[in-house]
């Protein structure tokens, strides 16, 4: 071992250790850790690839079905879709770095999510993604918008994955950390997936895509503390994004994976050269040796240091079968890619690093992974919505000019703006585009599709976790039931702010129990994600956001249904409304409060209404279909409106209950349909105890509800459509 | 019927022409690796879109210089006909296969939506599926395709029949509105002189299938298989 400067208390509190953590690397080693151990340490124990303050808790999601191939633990989960084929998806955040440089953060979060899919083995067939930005009123947030748009196109674009979805929400509470959560799915044979897990001793450890530099040191460990107000000054920390050199990679590694040269394959995320290279040892319960003078690097003169934390982007580390190195290496020079035998396998279990004829790292692989810090961080009980106030402003304003208002409202008005600068085409398996329930993406060749949705409602998650974290996954569950898919499984990205907090960690307590209840319910298991905490500027956190990927199967294109309305169809709405008004968009957008509890999700009534949804789209009985959720029945119906460039006539009898909370209340568990036959759902409906109720007909160019002046779809088009071009053109 | 796409590092809709191709050619277009220095026996060549070389440079420029465009010009030069879509246009123009050049959108952002496109000339080997001024749907999705050539280059692309379509109106009409990229005179694709060299930023592949929403794309790929005889 190289004779090392001394580490300073300094040194350990700049790598985010506490005395405890040091301690302990200490005992593990039998020794001080030189400055390239104290490194690896620190990244492979931070926040961000340890989980050190959320694992507790994350064992309470369920993670099983006889679907899933591949629950949490590796790359990326993966579930079965039939005819020896896999769906292969996860979502992963890049909060911190799409804060302080928008492009390159948000490109780079796309890079590395996609990495994480075509490692496994699967070919990427969509990209998805969760936004959430400050108030529009603040200062930065136009400019983050238009940052993180542009470097999510910018580098799916380029790959040539459709980005085929997404939402998008604002508040205030985002104003100093915004959230970019990015999605991948992809498409393999079951038979051909690919893992992590070193084997083989003497088998060659291979490097493969760009060179290493100076990009992103230390990013896991910025993903893992709260920002003050020198958040400028981390930009060194952000790593620049090449699609184009991903585009090689997919291509040249999906063609290795052709040849059955490949043992394990894992890429390099978080923390570089050492997360994959202790996960993968960790995973196989073997050592890796690498040689640091054989890693391609960008500029003369990088230390182990610099080499082992880059976080340069588009780059993978391999194990491979002998006798294969000629093959592959004539792949990847063909795809114009680095390729080079950086070290091998060993059967001591340490994580050995070799530089010139001195060694410069020897950590014990094992207690590095199994002894990572665990807190069970004490939390309380979050303090309970302001009580909903007895009247607002809102109680005076006529339905229509709430509707109005609320359709041009940044959290409800079209996305277009957004999801026109992502080619969602790509691939030619795009049948159903950006703007309904759900994306709908062909697997290739077949007769049968992913449908794929990405959701959360923060402002519930904040009033009531519990009941915020079920109706998460029971709004992605019922965005899948409603264009026809049977809902398979969810990733999960759950960001929140500082788990020092008592009052965060109760939120985050909250959220878990409250998805692990619906996923149970709802067979819906996690099979991957993600953790982000620490989101909070200045001890200001964000809104509790776990967002939620939500991932179905629609067996067969012919039964599918999109929110089209047609004309001279029956409109009915599926599920009870006692018009709930607590944390709803209305009582925000149109009486100017946030208060109230959310609205109860039964999770027993939501099964059985989308099972009757299910059936009903199996049997051809409705012909377009929209789950009700932000804005309530009349927001849904206007999108429906909109989307099939056709108008309606309904009359509701709200028995007791003010007409706008009938049309605006967000009671859940809910659907607005269309059929043909008003006799057949009927029955259907009776048999299987659905509340339903005739609402009226859809036809015109108008929306007229119980008799009121007329509302020109033309008119609320404009409305829907403005806001976000005339607000981002500032 | 024989149809080859070329591959470049960087495209990404190669798969998307060799699926449409192969549904109204029947046969599977022979896929050729940009390195290649001699084409395989063709009726039709594809410069598919994408961004080739990651659009470095300048979009199109480093494919133009690849080892295969050197074959695809003495092909187009022989009169074998050249289909270049998006990336595939800004390759053609790079390559002097045809005139002006593709530069960022005037909005300055990525466009991917749908567009309508009148057809201006339907007396080609490409266009012959069509009737003149039909309004047809094709997707598009580029950064830089806004058109632009010298006003003699314009007026001589107008006089000889050479513009293949401009963006218009669900009506037919070619207004500035249904400009999506500042395109000069609404052109969203060209001919070269002898009229075998199509380049478009419009993607006929996206909307061949029924599936995706529409069709109308498909009769470009039928005409060109000698499907359709007008």
């Amino acid at each position: 071992m190289t004779d090392a400067p001394p580490i300073t208390n300094d040194m350990i509190a700049e790598h985010g250790l506490t005395q405890d953590e040091y301690s302990k690397v200490i005992e593990i080693l039998g020794r001080n850790p030189n400055l390239v151990e104290l490194g690896i340490f620190s990244v492979m124990w931070s926040e961000h690839c340890s989980y050190k303050s959320s694992r507790h808790w994350l064992k309470r999601l369920p993670t099983e079905a006889s679907w899933v191939i591949q629950g949490p633990g590796e790359n990326a989960g993966v579930i079965d879709i039939g005819d020896g084929q896999a769906a292969i998806f996860k979502m992963e955040s890049h909060n911190h770095p799409s804060f302080i440089e928008p492009y390159q953060g948000a490109a780079t979060g796309v890079g590395g999510i996609l990495r994480d899919v075509f490692t496994m083995g699967a070919r990427p067939i969509a990209n998805m993604n969760a936004l959430r930005f400050g108030h529009p009123d603040d200062e930065k947030t136009r400019h983050l918008v238009s940052g993180v748009v542009a470097g999510i196109g910018g580098y799916g674009n380029c790959v040539g994955v459709p980005t085929v979805g997404g939402e998008c929400n604002f508040h205030h509470a985002y104003d100093g950390n915004i959230l970019v959560n990015a999605m991948t799915v992809g498409v393999a044979d079951t038979d051909k997936i690919f893992y992590s897990a070193a084997a083989g001793i003497g088998n060659s450890v291979v490097y493969v895509g760009s060179k290493t530099g100076k990009d992103g040191i230390h990013g896991a460990t910025m993903a893992s503390a709260e920002f003050t107000d020198d958040a400028e000054e981390k930009r060194p920390t952000v790593q620049v994004g090449d699609p184009f050199t991903e585009k090689l990679l997919i291509e040249a590694c999906l063609e290795l994976m052709r040849t059955d040269s490949i043992v394990a394959i894992q890429d390099m995320g978080a923390a570089g050269l050492t997360s994959s290279s202790v996960e993968m040892a960790s995973k196989g319960q073997v050592g890796i040796e690498l040689n640091m003078d054989l890693v391609p690097v960008r500029e003369k003169g990088m230390s182990p240091y610099e080499i082992m934390l880059s976080e340069s982007q588009e780059r993978m580390l391999m194990v491979i079968k002998p006798g294969s190195e000629i093959t592959a290496r004539e792949i990847f020079q063909k795809w114009g890619l680095d390729f080079e035998i950086i070290g091998h396998v060993t059967d001591t279990n340490h994580l050995v690093l070799k530089s010139g004829t001195q060694t410069v790292c020897d950590i014990p692989v094992p207690p590095l992974v199994s002894e990572a810090p665990i807190y069970e961080r004490s939390w309380v009980q979050p303090p309970p919505p302001a009580p909903l106030p007895t009247s607002t402003p809102a109680d005076n304003v006529p339905i229509e000019d709430a509707l109005f208002r609320m359709m041009a409202a940044p959290d409800l008005c079209s996305r277009r703006w957004i999801w026109e600068q992502y080619d969602h085409m790509v691939m030619t398996d795009t049948v159903q585009r950006p703007g309904g329930d759900a994306a709908v993406v062909r697997v290739h060749g077949t007769e049968k599709a992913l449908a794929i949705t990405t959701d959360c409602t923060p402002r519930y998650c904040v009033a009531d976790p519990l009941e915020g974290g079920r109706q998460t996954v029971a709004e992605a569950w019922r965005n899948l039931i409603a264009v026809g898919a049977r809902p398979l499984a969810v990733t999960d990205n759950l960001n929140f702010g500082n788990p020092e907090r008592p009052e965060v960690m109760g939120q985050f307590v909250g959220c878990i129990e409250g998805m692990a209840e619906a996923c149970k319910y709802l067979d819906f298991p996690v099979v991957s994600g993600n953790v982000s905490l620490y989101n909070e500027t200045n001890g200001s956190a964000i809104l509790p956001t776990p967002a939620i990927g939500g991932v179905g199967l629609i067996e067969n294109l012919r039964n599918m249904t999109s929110i089209v309305l047609p004309p001279d169809n029956h409109l009915f709405l599926v599920g009870q409304t006692k018009g709930h008004m607590g944390a709803s968009i209305w009582l925000h957008e149109i009486g100017g409060v946030e208060a109230g509890n959310p609205p109860p999700v039964v999770l027993e009534i939501e099964r059985k209404n989308g099972e009757f949804i299910h059936q009903c789209i199996k049997e051809h009985v409705i012909t377009a279909c929209h789950d009700i959720s932000d804005g309530g029945l009349l927001v849904a119906l206007a999108e429906m409106a909109l989307a099939g460039g056709c108008g309606a006539d309904i009359t509701v009898e709200p028995n007791g209950i003010p007409l706008s909370h009938y049309c605006f209340g967000e009671d859940q568990g809910r659907y607005l349909v269309a059929t043909k036959d008003k006799i057949i759902i009927a029955e259907m409906a009776n048999k299987s105890g659905i509340e339903l109720t005739y609402l009226g007909e859809s036809g015109g160019n108008t929306l007229t509800v119980n008799n009121r002046a007329p509302i020109s779809l033309e008119s609320l088009r404009n409305a829907h459509e403005g806001w976000f071009p005339e607000y981002m053109a500032g | 019927m024989l149809s080859a796409i070329i591959v470049f590092p960087g495209s990404n809709c190669d798969r998307d022409v060799q699926v449409a191709l192969k549904q109204s050619f029947g046969t599977a277009p022979q896929m050729v690796w940009h390195a290649e220095t001699e084409l395989p026996a063709a009726d039709l060549i594809v410069v598919p879109g994408g961004f080739s070389y990651g659009d470095y440079l300048r979009a199109g420029s480093m494919a133009a210089l690849a080892p295969a465009m050197r074959e695809v010009s003495k092909l187009a030069q022989k009169g074998v006909p050249v289909l270049g879509i998006c990336n595939g246009f800004q390759i053609l123009c790079e390559s002097n296969l045809l005139p002006g050049a593709l530069i960022r959108n005037s909005g300055l952002r990525f466009v991917c939506r749908d567009v309508y496109l009148s057809v201006e000339n339907p007396d080609t080997v490409f266009t012959r599926g069509y009737s003149v001024g039909q309004c047809v749907r094709m997707p598009i999705a580029h950064h830089d395709g806004n058109y632009v050539a010298p006003l003699e280059t314009l007026d001589c692309l107008s006089s000889e029949g050479r513009i293949a379509f401009k963006y218009c109106d669900d009506k037919g009409i070619a207004s500035e509105v249904a400009n999506p990229n500042g395109s000069a005179r609404n052109i969203a694709g060209i001919f070269n002189e002898r009229k075998n060299v199509l380049g478009m930023m419009p993607h006929p592949e996206r909307l061949a299938d029924p599936a995706l929403g529409g069709i109308d794309g498909r009769a470009m790929f039928e005409a060109l298989a000698g499907k359709v005889f007008s």
